[in-house]
């Protein structure tokens, strides 16, 4: 209940917001019978509507995670911002390394297998990706290689 | 006669060395895609489009490399379904149901074997029926406006979310937020930016392919770490494999009737091949005299699901080679392939570009043989990888899937926006809003969008247009009896409860 009512009003917010950012849309000089914020308003109609149904007439509550297994996920996403983050300047052996085995440490808690799986992970996926697919990815980045 | 000039063409390009073992790599990769728990074909498809592109290969080339990687994960989803209990995709949930079971009484062997067959049956009458009716839809396409088109779109999210949730506002609302991603960028007609609140990164718009690997691929692994631990089931051990040819021989009308369901259900824009396992099973439930002894391991039960979705995977692909509209989420994701390729799926495809459509059609026939011989005598092989560890498994997923977008982007802002993507799709997966609709609004929304635009350009602003063609009229009363239908037919619609432990 609690959960598809937030998740209705989330939509009518982020729906009003849609339309009012389409009032904004510059109209062409050379503009169609149907022109450029039409559609954007219909769209964000259609999903304030389902919003507002979703939000009077909600589903059962799905059964969601214990807050330590939330704190997982949390974690998990934290591990791919930094990922994607430190991916540039240290290039993907590294980075790769740490991030599989933090997130190998997130699925299974043994912190010997994680960290094998992590080493092992990026120097395979970094062969295979460089040599088997010719994807030209930096091994160390800027600030090792130089 | 025309029909045999164009399948020698297409046996000429797809007999060549390189494609020939591009196929063979596909089905390969895709066998174990679908066996792999956690894995399945639109999100395995999804991860080796960004690798795909990367090799360079030309436009038949990749389309037979993904195609077959797709028909492979068609198979390779029955595996975990039967051993584990745990269907690899969402279609290979009906094969649970009597596979399971059939594994439990010891015949684990004869059930790999059987749905093997019958994978094979239905994907390779569902290629040939895909031979056959895609040239004649072709000629049909012809007589599509943009009024037809924007009519034929309006049916795609209908039947599309119709199935893939059970409430209709949360469908609708999936197809909404697709089509509004769709909009941000660079309006089409007059070139100005729309909804991109003054951010440089989203002029080009929303990469379809950063959606579809962050909402499918992404999400799976915070589906991971929430069900870690509960989802290990110790499923059921393999012996000898034997070929049972009793069943075979006893199963193999269902098997052709559950094709023919299966591929009627696949060629429907947007019912896909989870509706065409569902109807093959439910169909042969109906049909059969022992009906007690469905959900405890018959072997029809085994077969009709799997020759079901097989052909409905064979017939998604005629809508979406024909007219641009998938046929399901995986098609969807091939339609992204296209698209990235800069192939223009529709009519003009088999006028202008034989060799693509034809040599695919070829490949795939060669693609069904070998997989046959993979999950028949070799299927030992897949099974073993069922026991990749999650911890192995999950973050190679996550390497793969970020180390692809990065090739193709060398963009951070799209691996952000990537794991925005993933906590989402994690969320809707949780809330029940489907997310094939918002990857189909993403790829379509654009199209969509233009065929309103130029219908009202050609009539002048009169609505009424819309509705001007007998094609039109029909499509609409489908778009809106496949909206509504589903509320009614809820209870028909349920699958039956899987077997506990």
């Amino acid at each position: 209940m609690t959960s598809d009512r937030l998740l209705g009003l989330g939509t009518i917010t982020i729906a009003l917001a849609y339309i009012a950012g389409a009032t904004q849309i510059q109209i062409g000089f050379l503009s169609d019978p149907v022109g450029s914020r039409t559609f954007p308003y219909i769209v964000g109609g259609v999903a304030a509507i389902c919003g507002a149904y979703i939000a009077f007439r909600p589903d059962q509550d799905p059964s969601w995670p214990n807050s330590r297994t939330f704190l997982r996920i949390g974690l998990a996403l934290i591990v791919m911002y930094v990922f994607t983050q430190t991916l540039k300047p240290f290039g993907f052996l590294i980075p790769a390394a740490i991030a599989s085995a933090a997130l190998s440490y997130l699925i299974s808690p043994r912190p010997m297998m994680a960290i094998a799986a992590g080493i092992g992970l990026s120097l395979g996926l970094f062969a295979i990706f460089n040599f088997g697919l010719g994807l030209s990815l930096s091994p160390f980045g800027r600030y090792f290689s130089g | 006669m025309e029909l045999l000039a164009n399948l020698s063409q297409g046996f000429a390009v797809a007999l060549t060395p390189s494609t020939l073992l591009l196929a063979i790599a596909g089905c390969f990769l895709g066998t174990i895609i679908g066996s792999l728990p956690g894995l399945g074909p639109s999100n395995g498809v999804a991860i080796l489009i960004p690798l795909a592109f990367s090799l360079g290969l030309d436009a038949t080339e990749a389309l037979v490399l993904m195609t077959s990687v797709y028909y492979g994960a068609m198979y390779g989803g029955r595996i975990s379904s039967i051993l584990l209990n745990i269907p690899g995709d969402e279609p290979a949930l009906m094969t649970t149901l009597d596979g399971y079971p059939m594994a439990k009484q010891g015949r684990a062997g004869d059930a790999l074997v059987l749905s093997g067959v019958a994978s094979f049956v239905g994907a390779f009458l569902a290629t040939v029926g895909l031979m056959l009716l895609a040239p004649i839809l072709a000629r049909v396409a012809y007589l599509f406006g943009p009024a037809e088109y924007f009519a034929l779109y309006l049916l795609a999210f209908c039947t599309l979310g119709g199935l893939a949730s059970k409430n209709q506002a949360k469908a609708a609302l999936a197809a909404a937020i697709g089509l509004g991603i769709a909009m941000i960028g660079l309006d089409n007609q007059t070139g100005i930016p729309r909804l991109t609140f003054g951010e440089i990164h989203l002029m080009d718009g929303v990469d379809f392919l950063v959606a579809i690997v962050g909402l499918f691929a992404v999400s799976e692994i915070f589906m991971f770490i929430e069900s870690h631990g509960r989802n290990t089931a110790i499923g059921v051990k393999l012996d000898k494999i034997t070929i049972p040819f009793r069943d075979i021989v006893k199963s193999f009308p269902a098997m052709l009737r559950s094709t023919a369901i299966g591929f009627f259900a696949g060629v429907l824009p947007g019912a896909g091949a989870s509706l065409g396992s569902f109807l093959a099973y439910m169909g042969e439930k109906a049909v059969a005299r022992d009906k007690n002894s469905f959900g405890r391991g018959n072997p029809r039960g085994v077969a009709a699901p799997e020759a079901g979705n097989n052909a409905a995977a064979g017939g998604a692909l005629v809508p979406m080679l024909t007219l641009g509209v998938p046929g399901s989420g995986t098609t969807a994701v091939l339609l992204a392939l296209l698209l990235t390729l800069n192939i223009t799926p529709g009519p003009l495809l088999f006028a202008e570009r034989p060799e693509v459509v034809w040599g695919l059609i070829a490949a795939l026939l060669i693609s069904n043989v070998v997989l046959l011989i993979m999950n028949v005598p070799m299927v030992k092989l897949f099974v073993r990888l069922l026991s990749v560890p999650p911890w192995i498994l999950l973050p190679g997923i996550m390497m793969v899937s970020f180390g692809g977008i990065y090739s193709l982007s060398g963009s951070g802002y799209d691996l952000v926006l990537m794991i925005v993507f993933g906590l989402f799709g994690y969320l809707f997966r949780k809330l029940d809003v489907p997310t094939v609709p918002i990857i189909l609004g993403i790829l379509l929304g654009n199209n969509m969008e233009d065929s309103l635009r130029r219908a009202m350009v050609i009539s002048d602003g009169d609505w009424t247009y819309l509705f001007s063609s007998g094609i039109c009229i029909g499509l609409w009363i489908a778009a809106i009896a496949g909206f509504v239908a589903p509320v009614f037919l809820k209870n028909l619609l349920q699958p039956p409860k899987p077997v506990e432990d």
